[in-house]
């Protein structure tokens, strides 16, 4: 049992070893990035527009704009589907756990 | 001159057949609320076939996965699903994982063998998956058969209870799944699942979930509930990074969000009316059918690979529908017998 322990702590640190340069080397460069521009000439005004521009502008900003709607949205669906599953009028609070 | 069914998506530049995006929301969100899982790998190709770039397929994909989650993570909370205190000290393995599954991802791109190896990779996890799945149901029936049931019903696979006899401090209580371990244990679980979904390239419920069953102790309900805490924390992370690498169409997220919505009650309603080793087993036929398909594609049989995720991804919804609206009019039955 011990040897084997033994052998399994040889062996662990002979692989950490060998792809830990690896690894780091890795973490350094990265690939090209592919840069898409949004055409502004099919949308003319709103919120279409809106986007559009600030995702052609300023994409750090537009990442953070569809992450604050998207769980914005996903909030306000959900309560509003909790609303209409509440209507049907089973219980939505509790449930039994049966595995088999 | 656009009809009534196309839209333009702004970003991506491309018209959009909208009931189709709806369709996938509905569909995912009915099987992620039921597994606990994203689903990107139902998304992306659905996302492909309606006409969107590569690029933009996955991101949007994120976003939308982020958003469902969030819907079912809700309605799983309510029902007393979601074990909080496991979900976030998972998190911690999973974000470092997922950096090195994907730096060894960039490592094997230098070697020029990413893409073999990953796709080989998930093949194999996926058959492991699969036979795991299905053993473990083979063995609870056989158990189940001969009387040995514990407080947990007749179980077939118990590596769990191996692992929760290491007693490495600190150890903690988890009142929701009910159970105490070694907090290493959920930590290193979900280091090694994150180094598998960041090396795959996918979110890692499909992963996870069965790791929360089978390495952790969780029972399925919770297991499920869990993991979508989990797929919602990073999908929202997942959604600001490709946001900002300009790869999701924001327009395609609302709409297939109207979908989900729907999709993520049913299916999440519908584990109060599933047995546990119902949802096991109707999970280990997804993994099957997202196995086959990936093989399909690897010999390059992409039509076939694209109507099996499709039927499989329809034969399931209509399951979960099922299971849903029968189990909700059967409760409403005994309600109404009951005030009678």
């Amino acid at each position: 049992m011990r040897k084997r322990l033994h052998t399994l702590l040889t062996l662990g640190a002979t692989v950490f070893t060998v792809f830990l340069p690896e690894l780091v080397r890795a973490a350094g460069g990265s690939a090209e990035m592919l840069i898409v521009v949004a055409d502004s000439r099919r949308v003319d005004s709103g919120w279409a527009r809106y986007f559009v521009d600030s995702y052609n502008t300023n994409p750090l900003w537009f990442g953070l704009e569809v992450t604050v709607i998207t769980a914005f949205l996903g909030v306000t669906l959900g309560l509003i589907t909790d609303q209409i599953m509440k209507r049907i009028g089973i219980d939505l609070t509790s449930r039994k756990i049966v595995e088999h | 001159m656009l009809e009534w069914y196309t839209m333009y998506m702004p970003i991506s530049g491309v018209d959009i057949f909208w009931p189709g995006l709806v369709l996938i929301g509905f569909s995912v969100g009915c099987i992620g609320g039921f597994f606990g899982m994203g689903g990107a790998w139902m998304v992306t190709p659905g996302l492909n076939i309606l006409g969107f770039p590569m690029a933009f397929a996955i991101g949007t994909d994120i976003a939308h996965i982020a958003g469902k989650s969030m819907i079912s993570t809700f309605r799983h909370s309510k029902f007393g699903n979601v074990d909080y205190k496991l979900g976030c000290i998972m998190i911690i393995g999973t974000v470092i994982g997922i950096e090195i599954g994907a730096q060894i991802v960039m490592w094997l791109e230098r070697l020029g063998q990413v893409g073999p190896v990953v796709r080989w990779a998930y093949i194999v996890l996926l058959a492991l998956i699969c036979l795991m799945v299905f053993y473990d149901y083979y063995k609870a029936t056989k158990k189940k058969k001969a009387g040995e049931v514990g407080e947990r019903g007749a179980e077939g696979i118990t590596w769990y209870k191996t692992l929760h006899r290491i007693k490495i401090p600190p150890m903690v209580h988890f009142k929701t799944a009910g159970f105490t371990c070694s907090a290493w244990l959920p930590i290193m679980v979900s280091f090694l699942t994150g180094i598998l979904a960041g090396f795959l390239g996918i979110g890692g419920g499909l992963i996870r979930m069965p790791a929360l069953v089978y390495l952790i102790g969780c029972p399925t309900h919770i297991a499920v509930g869990t993991d979508l805490f989990e797929v919602m924390i990073s999908g929202l992370y997942g959604t600001f990074t490709f946001g900002a690498k300009g790869r999701i169409e924001i327009y395609a997220v609302f709409v297939m969000l109207l979908g989900a919505a729907i999709g993520a009650q049913i299916g999440t309603v519908a584990t109060k009316y599933a047995k546990g080793y119902g949802i096991r087993i109707a999970f280990g036929l997804a993994v099957f059918a997202c196995m086959i398909s990936i093989i399909l594609k690897q010999y390059k049989i992409d039509l076939a690979a694209t109507i099996l995720i499709l039927g499989a991804v329809g034969s399931i919804c209509v399951y979960i529908c099922w299971i849903m609206f029968s189990g909700a009019a059967k409760e409403l039955r005994e309600k109404k017998a009951a005030s009678h």
